[in-house]
């Protein structure tokens, strides 16, 4: 329906376009404007045996390389004692620049790391590390480019869902919403860092939080409750930061981008870019940013353009739309911007990656 | 056994060559004074193919159409070879492709689909370890050879290209509580357009709209074009005109008329395209699964009243046929008996009839795919 709206003011604004930018001001104008693109279609090839699910992250290294975190097969429940267990289902898998299959962190379930249970995103930082998010250990892990773990953030609770507990997880770590501070997420959604690299994590679905941590993973501050006012979140579900240490949250049931400054002191919202899923600014000298407008679970056709800004929020141009053929979206999850005019979008829906070229 | 007094010979032509042939006795004989509280039918019939004595309960079972003609049949033993250490679990579903290549969806340890030759040989695994593989129900094979796996579990329709690779996803798995959403466990009426609980079956007209038995937990028809777009569904709970009573099966004929199968109370339901309401067939049991021949030409449609796992039961007795039908209902014959032997049915849940006069068959108890050939007169739709 909103796709419908927007196309009909993309008449209204072509035909009478002198009127509506002195009526809407221009960056609704210039919102309109698609910008052309290509999709490289089946850009991964894969094994035989291994077939993506979910895909919630994709990330690219220094030297072009693609990093794929998605939800695979799985995870199995063991009912133990009192408890059940559940292990497997995220897997996290490298691949070339022409996107050919080179390895699997883990190749079977029980050499996976321990924080791999249901994938939510991967990101490289400048030093071309690789750090995975995943909801449902409640972990960010960081490796390096031979896999070897440098360091844990939260901790997975030990069982999921102890039998007659009244609480989900059975382990209380405040309401959820409270913004409850400290080291441990409530499914955690994503991963930034500053230039100092400092590291930013959106403390997510189960909590309403930005936590804040020194390079070393000594935990400086979290900002944030449940809430739609300044400085609240309702599923703050993506991050970035830009090079001046400016911190944009996708406050993605707010329908707005909220940015802060490096300590969390609100700055400055951004909206009339529907419900940000999924956020990326491109390094350099001009940087942009890049926000989803992903669809719902309930409806594949629903929106799901990705918008290009200025980091002010001005809009530059848009692009797609939801659907399940390429250059259609199927609910992004993360947005690879390192070469600002060549995206790799991850689809949870579509179970795939899209290598995107703008035009 | 009595068929193999009269057709022994055939029988050890059969032995040698790896067939074995079976006919059945016309089902009938003396009647039996009904038991006080459970009478069956006035002219219900005392016996089960197969000469199984029934009970008054059990007659009440037996479909209107179980007198209809034997189709002579045979069964090709030992027809799929899987390699050493690979093992069917369940037999769910079965589907052919234009090639004659055969998949089957087994619920295993884990659920998994697997492609044959037309030998039986096995080939290779499709969507090993996918993030689709939850709970088996089902596999399709559309027109082009695209593969389609319903998923129960994953509350999805996988849509696999002919390479084995997913190319589009109908539903979406819950990942409770990681994907945001809930588990649904009442019916929702009308059910969102774009998700299933727990579903059924899938199939597709001539022009590629999509039709999804959705299923255990909903009861509707819900029809997409060939990208996935929801055009309008069709059905609620209930045992009225156009309603169903666990809808477990589905399939369309040349024409795009959509035929559901109601098992829970052993009817097919038929709308036409824009899945407006026809007709129904009452007379040929539970359809567990159904299968319309491709064609071209004359199409025919096969339902199996398939028998229940446990064989101590009067409906045990009362059903296990396959019927043979005209698309307005007509009944041709049937065939099959409930049994564990090679040739008979351990309650089938799949069946492919993509070339005339041969029928696969998915088996839940037994965890097998079996081969079947029939034998039809020219009134049963046979030719010569």
């Amino acid at each position: 329906m909103k796709s419908a709206r927007l196309a009909s003011r993309l008449v209204l604004a072509g035909s009478v376009a002198a009127f509506a930018g002195a009526l809407f001001g221009s960056s609704l104008v210039a919102q309109q404007k698609e910008i052309t693109f290509e999709s490289a279609g089946d850009f991964l090839k894969l094994p035989d045996d291994i077939h993506l699910g979910e895909v919630a992250g994709v990330a690219t290294t220094a030297n072009g390389n693609l990093w794929v975190y998605y939800q695979g097969g799985g995870p199995n429940a063991t009912i133990g004692a009192s408890r059940v267990y559940i292990n497997g289902g995220a897997r996290l898998l490298e691949f070339d620049r022409t996107g050919k299959y080179l390895r699997e962190i883990g190749t079977s379930e029980n050499d996976r790391p321990y924080a791999f249970l249901f994938a939510q995103g991967v990101r490289v930082d400048p030093q071309n590390n690789v750090w995975i998010v995943d909801r449902a250990s409640r972990m960010v892990v960081k490796f390096d480019q031979a896999g070897k773990v440098l360091l844990t953030l939260g901790r997975r609770l030990e069982a999921v869902g102890e039998l007659g507990s009244s609480g989900v997880f059975g382990r209380a770590s405040g309401p959820p919403g409270s913004g409850v501070p400290g080291d441990n997420f409530n499914q955690p959604l994503d991963v930034a860092w500053d230039a100092a690299g400092n590291i930013f994590i959106p403390d997510g679905y189960g909590n309403a939080r930005v936590a804040k941590f020194d390079k070393n993973g000594k935990f400086i501050k979290s900002w944030g409750a449940t809430g739609a006012g300044q400085g609240q979140f309702n599923i703050p579900a993506s991050i970035a930061v830009d090079a001046k240490g400016m911190v944009y949250v996708a406050d993605m049931g707010n329908n707005r981008i909220q940015v802060f400054d490096n300590d969390g002191t609100f700055k400055s919202e951004i909206k009339n870019v529907g419900a940000p899923r999924a956020l990326c600014i491109s390094p350099g000298a001009q940087q942009y940013l890049y926000s989803s407008n992903s669809n719902p679970t309930e409806d594949p056709f629903l929106n799901g353009e990705i918008y290009k800004m200025q980091l002010d929020g001005t809009v530059i141009g848009r692009f797609g739309k939801a659907g399940h053929q390429f250059k259609e979206f199927g609910m992004v999850n993360a947005i690879d911007c390192r070469d600002p005019n060549t995206l790799y979008v991850a689809e949870m829906m579509n179970w795939r990656v899209q290598k995107i070229t703008l035009k | 056994m009595k068929t193999r007094c009269i057709y022994g010979v055939a029988v050890a032509l059969a032995m040698a060559t790896g067939i074995t042939l079976f006919a059945q006795t016309p089902a009938g004989g003396a009647q039996t004074p009904p038991a006080g509280g459970q009478a069956p039918p006035a002219g219900a019939q005392t016996q089960a193919p197969g000469g199984v004595t029934l009970t008054p309960a059990a007659q009440r079972l037996l479909p209107k159409a179980v007198n209809a003609p034997d189709i002579k049949y045979e069964v090709v033993r030992d027809f799929l070879k899987l390699p050493p250490n690979v093992y069917m679990g369940e037999g769910i579903g079965v589907a052919s492709n234009s090639k004659g290549h055969i998949f089957v969806n087994t619920c295993a340890q884990q659920t998994r689909n697997f492609e044959f030759d037309e030998k039986g040989n096995f080939v290779r695994e499709i969507g090993k370890d996918s993030y689709g593989n939850v709970f088996c129900h089902g596999i399709r094979v559309d027109a082009q050879d695209n593969i389609w796996v319903i998923d129960e579990g994953a509350s999805s329709i996988i849509k696999y290209n002919p390479q084995g690779r997913a190319v589009m996803i109908l539903g979406r798995r819950i990942g409770f509580p990681y994907n945001g959403m809930e588990p649904p466990v009442k019916e929702a009426n009308p059910a969102p357009p774009y998700i299933f609980n727990r579903p059924t079956d899938v199939a597709w007209d001539a022009a590629g709209n999509i039709f999804v038995a959705d299923g255990y937990v909903n009861s509707r028809i819900a029809k997409y074009d060939k990208y996935g777009k929801f055009i309008k569904q069709a059905g609620s709970r209930g045992s009225g005109p156009g309603q169903f009573n666990l809808l477990h099966a589905i399939a369309v004929d040349a024409q795009g008329n959509v035929y559901g199968g109601s098992r829970s109370d052993q009817r097919i339901v038929v709308f036409d395209n824009d899945l407006n309401y026809k007709t129904t067939f009452d007379h040929v049991g539970a359809p567990w699964s159904l299968c319309i021949t491709p064609g071209p030409g004359h199409q025919y449609l096969y339902t199996s009243n398939s028998n229940p796992d446990n064989q101590d039961t009067e409906l045990h007795k009362a059903s296990g046929q396959i019927f043979k039908m005209e698309l307005d209902g007509t009944v041709l014959g049937k065939f099959g008996v409930p049994g564990k032997e090679q040739g008979q049915f351990s309650t089938v849940h799949g069946i492919d009839c993509r070339v005339p006069n041969e029928i696969l068959t998915t088996e839940i108890v037994e965890w097998r795919l079996q081969k079947f050939i029939l034998h039809p007169t020219a009134a049963q739709g046979g030719t010569k």
